[in-house]
């Protein structure tokens, strides 16, 4: 007989131990998984722009990172003397520690039985779920400009200024983003997101296409990556608000940003990829609620597949991180801000009243919530996609610089009276 | 309903405890044999000229009262949001509304000028 309560229903100790495990397996697997992040960013860096990565230390340079570790350790640190010195060492742990402890609210697995009940594969399933999240990650802003103003270093405070006017504004738009997902999952909690998502038969990916899209560029830039790295853009702030760190206390503001980069990419696969869910197989259709365990059973087996599914999609949104890294430069500053709150915040209401209007028009209409529904918002979707990217966008946003370049040149050859531009001398310095 | 929230003090625990584990180790483990240049802040190489902390942008202030309004518009649609096949098609005008309002405010910030950086 297999067991359909969670383990909390029963308290005392077995719940204790199992919460114990949970968390020491968890923060122990974040900070191993941020330290090959750091070696694979470096690999795919090589692969990218065909040269060798770090391959000496241990085979094929596997042992890296735990090198990288240790020589931070022994390393001088400095400390400036014009610098506020309580603050400017509290700064990277106030950076890490909420980048640390943002992953604790992401399912990663399916319930797992134990002689004791169920242990759901989450570290807290709190009822307020991704609400969690959002304050969190807001957390992180403040490690920021601490660093940059307590380093008392002018290319520091440009970066901590600029990191935090860009992370709030691109906080909205990711709050706004993820309106749609709760509209349809009428949940907050990641575990009932997940569900709703293996109700539909379909990931959110489809249906909420555009909020997926606004969700992916603000995450980008709450992450502080490229092409939002304005922050620390070396060649102008030399490193940004940790210009004036060393040793370890400069490695920590390399661990907060990379555990953001991996609960970013682990958030988006729960929120629109159908988190630890099987694609086209129903066995792991799953929820342990409150009230127990509904839908298929769970089983050791299982556990270990959608552990292995949720971990194949969390290292894709990773790639894709270190991919745009070398793809797409790096947007100036009045570009930022202007994609954030001229283009994401409009498109982002836009999008809510959108899926409003057609959750409304589908219940309306008597269609149960399903595969047929999500594919009539796909359609939907699809239309508001379109709209987006080919008729308001035209060059205004995604071609950056260039596009905006070609436009002045059109819209010099129209003054002049020609009806098609020159075409572009190319200078020899280009 | 509170004993959820227990792992997430443990866990915050740990991290507070290895954050300052991190802190304090480093700063034993390694040498620390200042001179004037390290103890200076660096400016590519020239000597600082004043202190950092002066007057900057007063778009930075602006985007941050921008950020409070929307941001908070956003906490009031999460419950909306979760509620939202429940509240049916009167809750839909209410928020459509509420969000009109604010955009009233968004067009009157956006032709002020106010998020044009340059």
């Amino acid at each position: 007989m297999s067991p359909t309560q969670p383990v909390s229903a029963l308290g005392g100790i077995p719940f204790l131990v199992i919460m114990v495990v949970k968390v020491i397996v968890v923060f122990v697997s974040v900070i191993t998984t941020v330290a090959f992040m750091t070696l694979l960013e470096r690999w795919i860096s090589a692969w990218i722009q065909d040269r060798l990565g770090p391959n000496r230390v241990g085979p094929k340079g596997l042992f890296q990172p735990l090198a990288d570790g240790l020589k931070n350790f022994v390393k001088e640190e400095t400390y400036p003397d014009q610098a506020s010195r309580f603050y400017f060492v509290m700064a990277p742990m106030l950076s890490m520690i909420p980048a640390m402890i943002t992953f604790a609210v992401i399912p990663f697995a399916s319930p797992l039985p134990t002689p004791w009940g169920l242990v759901d594969m989450v570290v807290a399933d709190l009822p307020i779920g991704i609400l969690y999240i959002l304050a969190l990650t807001s957390l992180g802003v403040y490690g920021i400009v601490m660093a940059g103003w307590s380093s008392n270093n002018k290319y520091s405070l440009l970066g901590g200024m600029r990191a935090s006017a860009q992370m709030v504004s691109y906080e909205v738009a990711l709050g706004l983003a993820l309106i749609p997902v709760f509209m349809l999952a009428g949940n907050v909690t990641l575990t009932g997101i997940i569900s709703m998502q293996q109700q539909m038969h379909l990931w959110y990916a489809f249906p909420l296409g555009l909020a997926f899209f606004l969700f992916i560029v603000a995450s980008f830039a709450e992450c502080n990556r490229l092409p939002f790295d304005l922050p620390e853009a070396e060649q102008e702030l030399v490193a940004g608000f940790h210009a004036e760190y060393s040793s370890m206390k400069f490695a920590m503001f390399m661990i907060a940003e990379y555990s953001n980069m991996l609960t970013a990419s682990a958030l988006m696969a729960t929120l629109f990829l159908g988190g630890w869910d099987i694609p086209l197989w129903q066995g792991d259709n799953m929820w342990l609620g409150p009230a127990g365990i509904v839908g298929a059973t769970p089983a050791w087996w299982k556990t270990l597949l959608t552990f292995g599914s949720f971990a194949t999609k969390t290292a894709f949104f990773v790639f894709l991180f270190m991919w745009v890294r070398w793809t797409v430069p790096r947007f100036r500053y009045d570009q930022v801000m202007h994609l954030g709150w001229k283009v994401m915040l409009p498109t982002a209401l836009a999008f809510i009243g959108l899926t409003g209007t057609s959750i409304l028009v589908l219940d309306s209409l008597g269609v149960p919530y399903g595969l047929v529904y999500g594919l009539a918002m796909t359609a939907v979707n699809v239309v508001a996609m379109v709209a987006f990217f080919w008729i308001l966008d035209r060059d205004r946003v995604i071609a950056g610089a260039e596009g905006y370049e070609r436009r002045v040149r059109i819209a010099e050859a129209h003054a002049r009276g020609m009806r098609v531009p020159p075409p572009v001398t190319q200078h020899a310095g280009d | 309903m509170l004993e959820a929230y227990a792992p997430i003090l443990i866990l915050a625990v740990v991290s507070a405890v290895a954050a300052a584990g991190m802190v304090i180790g480093s700063h034993f483990l390694g040498p620390i044999r200042p001179t004037p240049a390290k103890r200076g802040v660096y400016e590519s190489g020239i000597t600082p000229l004043g202190n950092a902390r002066e007057r900057f942008s007063v778009k930075f202030y602006m985007v941050a009262i921008l950020f409070i309004v929307f941001d908070l518009e956003t906490v009031f649609l999460i419950p909306w949001a979760v509620t939202f096949r429940a509240l049916g098609v009167s809750g839909f005008v209410e928020m459509l509304i509420f969000i009109g309002v604010l955009l009233v405010g968004f067009v009157y910030v956006w032709k002020k000028g106010a998020l044009q950086w340059e």
